[in-house]
C-alpha cells in the first residue's frame, strides 16, 4: 500500500503532477469532447430560438423550455409516456416474476429453458419492432390468422390501427422483449435465498402461497428494485420500437416524449427547442435515477 | 486501491488513444476513397473521386434500376466512384437535415421531394443550380415538374421522378359488377364501390394511404382543390377550416362510414395499398405511377392483366391531380460538386431515364410526343398525359411546410380515427398554423 507508483509519483514534486496530469489527459479529452462539450453546446443551443430555416437565432433565456411546458402536444406526449413507463415495467415485472420462479424449479431440460428464454431480449429492438409490426399486420398478420381460427375474433382487426389499442399493441412487443431480462434478473436473486429458510417456513405450517408472500417476496426487494431502475428510466426514454412500429401514429396515439423532441428537432428544424425537450427528458430520468438512488441506499442501510 | 485507480486510468487513457486513432482512420473513405487520399490536393494527376448519392427505396424507381444506372455512369465516367445509400421515403427528410445540420456532410447528391425546396433552401443545405442548367433543359422539361425545385427564381435541383397518383382499378371487377369504364367524379366512384360492394365482389372497395405520414397529405389535397378549396392562401394564412376544403373532409369521412373505403387505409402507407391491390383485395386504389408496373407483374401480383390507370376523377370544382415529383440537388456540403453535376445530367437524361419509363416516367416533354421511344405502357403514358394537365402541388411554398404537414397529418387522423369532429380538428389546426407563421 506505500509505495504504490501514485505515491512515488507524488513524492516526486511537480514533474510527477505533471506526468499524472499527462496520463489524465486523453480521459479527460475523451471524457470533455463527448460528453462535456456536446452537453454544454446542446444546452446552448436550447437557450435560442434556433430554427433552421431562420437567419437570426435570438437568445430566449429559459423561454423553449417554458414554451415546452405550456405546449399541450408535450404535455399529451407526457402523459402517454407515463402511460408506457408504467404499464409496460408493471407487466414485465410480473411476468418476469413468474418465469423466473418457473425457472428456478428443478425439472428437465431447465438449462435449455434459461437458454431459450434469453431470446426476445437478444434481438436488437428494430428487429424485434419489425417482426412484431408483421404479426400485427391487419391484412396477413399471424396474431389476426390466430385469434380468427381458433374462434377468439370474427375477423381481422387493424391492430396499430386505432391510438389507444396501437399504444398497448406496442407496449406488448416491448414486454416480449423484455421480459426475459427481468425473468433473469429475479432468478439470479432467487437463488441466492437459503433452503433453510424456506424449509423452516414450511415446517412452522406456512404454505406455499405464505411461502412465496412472506420469504421470497421480501428477499426479492433488491432485484424488483434494480429491475424498476433500469426499466422505467428505460421506458421513459423509449424510442426506437415506436419509430420501427407506428412512427408516434395512429393520431399521434403513440408519441412519447423522446419522439416528440425527435419530430420537433428533425422534421420541423426547431433545433432550439428540440435540444430544450432533451433536456427536460434528462432532467426527469435524472430525478428518477436521484430517488431510486435513495431508495436504493436505504435498502442498504437496512440490510 | 491506489494502484486500481492507476491501473483504471491508465487503461482509459490507452483506450482512448486506440479510439481516437481508430477514428482517424476511419475518417478518411467516407470523403474520398482510399485511392485519391495520396493524391488529394496535388490537381492535373487522375484521380478518382467517390460520390455518396441519397436516395429512396420505395416507389419510383426500383434500388436495382438506380445502382444500374450508376453503374452505366461508372462505366462512362473512369474517374469517378457512385455511392448510393437507399432510405424509405418516410425518412428521407431527416437524414438529409441529419447529415447537412451535423456538419457531417456525407453526401453529395441528395433526393430531393417536391415539397422541400423552400425549406432546404432557407436552411442552406442544398446549392443553387441556376448557372449549371442547359437551355435543352429550360425548354426541354415538361412544365409541370419544371419548377418544382425552384425557389425564389433560383434553381436548386433538377427532377428526376416525375410523379403524380393515378386511380388504378381492377378491370375484372368493374366488368363484374357491370360497368365498362372507371369513374369520371368521385361521387361516380361511389357509386360503382357500392355496386361492387352489394354483389360482394370484394368487401372493402377502395384503399387510400390514409396514414400518419405525409402520405395522407397527397390523398387529400386533391381532393380539397377538386371541391373547390384551398389549403393555405399565399401568405400562409390557413383556408381548409370551412367551406370546400371542410367538405372534402367530410367526403372522406363518409366513405369510411359507407365501409366503401377499407378501414386499414387509416394506417396504411403506399406499399399498403399496393398490395391491398394486387391481392385483389380492393377494386380501386389511389397510388403512383410504379404500382402500375407491379400491379401487372405476376410475380408480384395476383391480379396482373387486370389492372386499369386512369386520371383521378372530378369533384365539383373538376379533376385535379397531385404533384409528386422529386429531384436531385448537389448538398451545401459536398466538395466534387462538379463531378456531382455530371451524376445529375446523367441521371435526368432523356437516355437514361427512357429505359426505365415503366417505373418512372421521363421529365422531358418529346417522352410524352413520341411515346413509342420509351419503354412504357401505352395505356400509362396516355393516362399520364392528361394526369400531368391538371396536377397541382401541395402548399409548398411556405418554408415551414414539413412542419404543417406534421400537425396536418395528425389532424387528419384525428378526423379520420373519429378522435375529433372536422370542424374541431381543423379549427385547431389553423391555430397552429397561426403560431407557425410567426416564428
Amino acid at each position: 500500500m506505500k509505495r504504490t507508483p501514485a505515491h512515488r509519483l507524488r513524492g516526486a514534486g511537480e514533474s510527477g503532477t505533471l506526468l499524472l496530469v499527462l496520463f489524465l489527459l486523453p480521459a479527460m479529452v475523451v471524457t470533455f469532447g463527448l460528453i462535456v462539450v456536446p452537453l454544454a453546446d446542446s444546452f446552448w443551443t436550447s437557450l435560442h430560438r434556433l430554427n433552421l430555416t431562420a437567419a437570426d437565432r435570438p437568445f430566449v433565456g429559459f423561454g423553449n423550455y417554458v414554451e415546452a411546458i405550456r405546449d399541450a402536444g408535450f404535455r399529451q406526449a407526457l402523459a402517454r409516456t407515463l402511460y408506457f413507463t408504467v404499464v409496460s415495467t408493471l407487466l414485465e415485472l410480473v411476468l418476469g416474476l413468474a418465469v423466473a420462479l418457473l425457472l428456478n424449479q428443478d425439472f428437465r431440460g431447465r438449462g435449455l429453458l434459461r437458454a431459450l428464454v434469453l431470446i426476445p431480449w437478444a434481438l436488437p429492438t428494430m428487429v424485434n419492432g419489425m417482426m412484431w409490426r408483421w404479426i400485427y399486420h391487419p391484412q396477413y398478420g399471424a396474431l389476426n390468422a390466430l385469434l380468427t381460427q381458433t374462434g377468439l375474433l370474427d375477423s381481422y382487426r387493424n391492430w396499430l390501427g386505432s391510438p389507444a389499442l396501437a399504444m398497448n399493441m406496442v407496449i406488448l412487443a416491448d414486454v416480449w422483449k423484455m421480459t426475459p431480462l427481468v425473468a433473469i434478473i429475479l432468478l439470479a436473486n432467487l437463488q441466492t435465498i437459503p433452503g433453510e429458510l424456506l424449509e423452516a417456513a414450511s415446517i412452522d405450517g406456512a404454505g406455499a402461497w405464505q411461502r412465496f408472500w412472506h420469504v421470497t417476496l421480501p428477499w426479492l426487494r433488491p432485484g424488483i428494485l434494480i429491475v424498476l431502475v433500469l426499466r422505467t428510466m428505460e421506458a421513459f426514454k423509449v424510442f426506437d420500437i415506436i419509430y420501427i412500429m407506428t412512427r408516434g401514429g395512429p393520431a399521434n396515439g403513440t408519441q412519447t416524449v423522446a419522439y416528440y423532441a425527435y419530430t420537433e428537432a428533425f422534421s420541423s428544424l426547431q433545433f432550439g427547442r428540440g435540444a430544450a425537450l432533451s433536456f427536460l427528458i434528462a432532467l426527469a430520468v435524472g430525478l428518477m435515477a436521484v430517488l431510486y438512488f435513495r431508495l436504493l441506499g436505504e435498502e442498504g442501510a437496512g440490510a | 486501491m491506489k494502484r486500481t485507480l492507476t491501473a483504471v486510468l491508465l487503461s482509459a487513457a490507452v483506450l482512448s488513444l486506440a479510439a481516437c486513432g481508430g477514428k482517424k482512420e476511419a475518417a478518411p473513405p467516407a470523403g474520398a476513397p482510399q485511392a485519391s487520399a495520396p493524391a488529394a490536393g496535388a490537381g492535373g494527376t487522375r484521380e478518382t473521386v467517390t460520390l455518396r448519392m441519397l436516395a429512396m427505396k420505395q416507389a419510383a424507381y426500383s434500388d436495382a434500376s438506380v445502382q444500374a444506372m450508376v453503374k452505366k455512369f461508372e462505366e462512362k465516367n473512369p474517374g469517378i466512384k457512385v455511392d448510393v445509400t437507399f432510405v424509405p421515403y418516410e425518412a428521407l427528410h431527416d437524414k438529409i437535415v441529419t447529415d447537412q445540420a451535423s456538419g457531417a456532410g456525407e453526401f453529395d447528391v441528395v433526393l430531393v421531394d417536391e415539397i422541400w425546396p423552400a425549406e432546404f433552401a432557407a436552411a442552406g443545405f442544398i446549392r443553387d443550380l441556376s448557372d449549371r442548367l442547359t437551355p435543352e433543359m429550360k425548354e426541354g422539361i415538361v412544365p409541370a415538374v419544371a419548377r418544382i425545385l425552384e425557389v425564389n427564381g433560383k434553381t436548386y435541383g433538377i427532377p428526376w421522378i416525375l410523379d403524380t397518383k393515378f386511380l388504378f382499378y381492377n378491370k375484372d371487377m368493374l366488368a363484374k359488377a357491370g360497368f365498362s369504364a372507371p369513374p369520371k367524379t368521385w361521387d361516380e366512384l361511389l357509386e360503382q364501390a357500392r355496386a361492387i360492394k352489394q354483389k360482394g365482389i370484394v368487401e372493402y372497395p377502395i384503399i387510400w394511404s390514409w396514414g400518419q405520414a405525409e402520405a395522407v397529405i397527397c390523398d387529400y389535397t386533391p381532393l380539397v382543390y377538386s371541391w373547390g378549396g384551398e389549403i393555405l392562401a399565399p401568405d400562409g394564412s390557413p383556408r381548409f377550416q370551412s367551406g370546400p376544403a371542410l367538405e372534402a373532409v367530410k367526403w372522406m369521412v363518409k366513405t369510411l362510414d359507407e365501409k366503401l373505403t377499407n378501414p386499414n387505409s387509416t394506417s396504411a402507407l403506399e406499399e399498403d395499398v399496393r398490395q391491398v391491390f394486387s391481392q385483389g383485395q380492393a377494386a380501386f386504389a389511389l397510388n403512383w405511377t410504379y404500382m402500375y408496373a407491379l400491379a401487372n407483374d405476376p410475380k408480384e401480383s395476383k391480379v396482373a392483366g387486370q389492372v386499369g390507370i386512369a386520371p383521378f376523377p372530378a369533384g365539383p370544382a373538376g379533376a385535379y391531380g397531385v404533384s409528386g415529383s422529386m429531384g436531385l440537388s448537389i448538398t451545401k456540403s459536398s466538395k466534387h460538386p462538379d463531378e456531382a453535376w455530371k451524376l445529375i445530367e446523367f441521371l435526368t437524361s432523356f437516355e437514361n431515364q427512357k429505359e426505365y419509363a415503366s417505373e418512372s416516367l421521363p421529365i422531358w416533354k418529346k417522352a410524352f410526343d413520341n411515346p413509342d421511344q420509351i419503354k412504357a405502357p401505352r395505356e400509362l403514358v396516355e393516362a399520364a398525359k392528361t394526369q400531368f394537365a391538371s396536377i397541382r402541388g401541395r402548399p409548398e411554398f411556405v418554408p415551414w411546410y414539413n412542419n404543417f404537414s406534421l400537425k396536418a397529418q395528425v389532424a387528419l387522423q384525428n378526423i379520420l380515427l373519429k378522435q375529433k369532429t372536422p370542424e374541431a380538428a381543423l379549427s385547431e389546426l389553423a391555430g397552429q398554423v397561426e403560431s407557425l407563421r410567426k416564428s
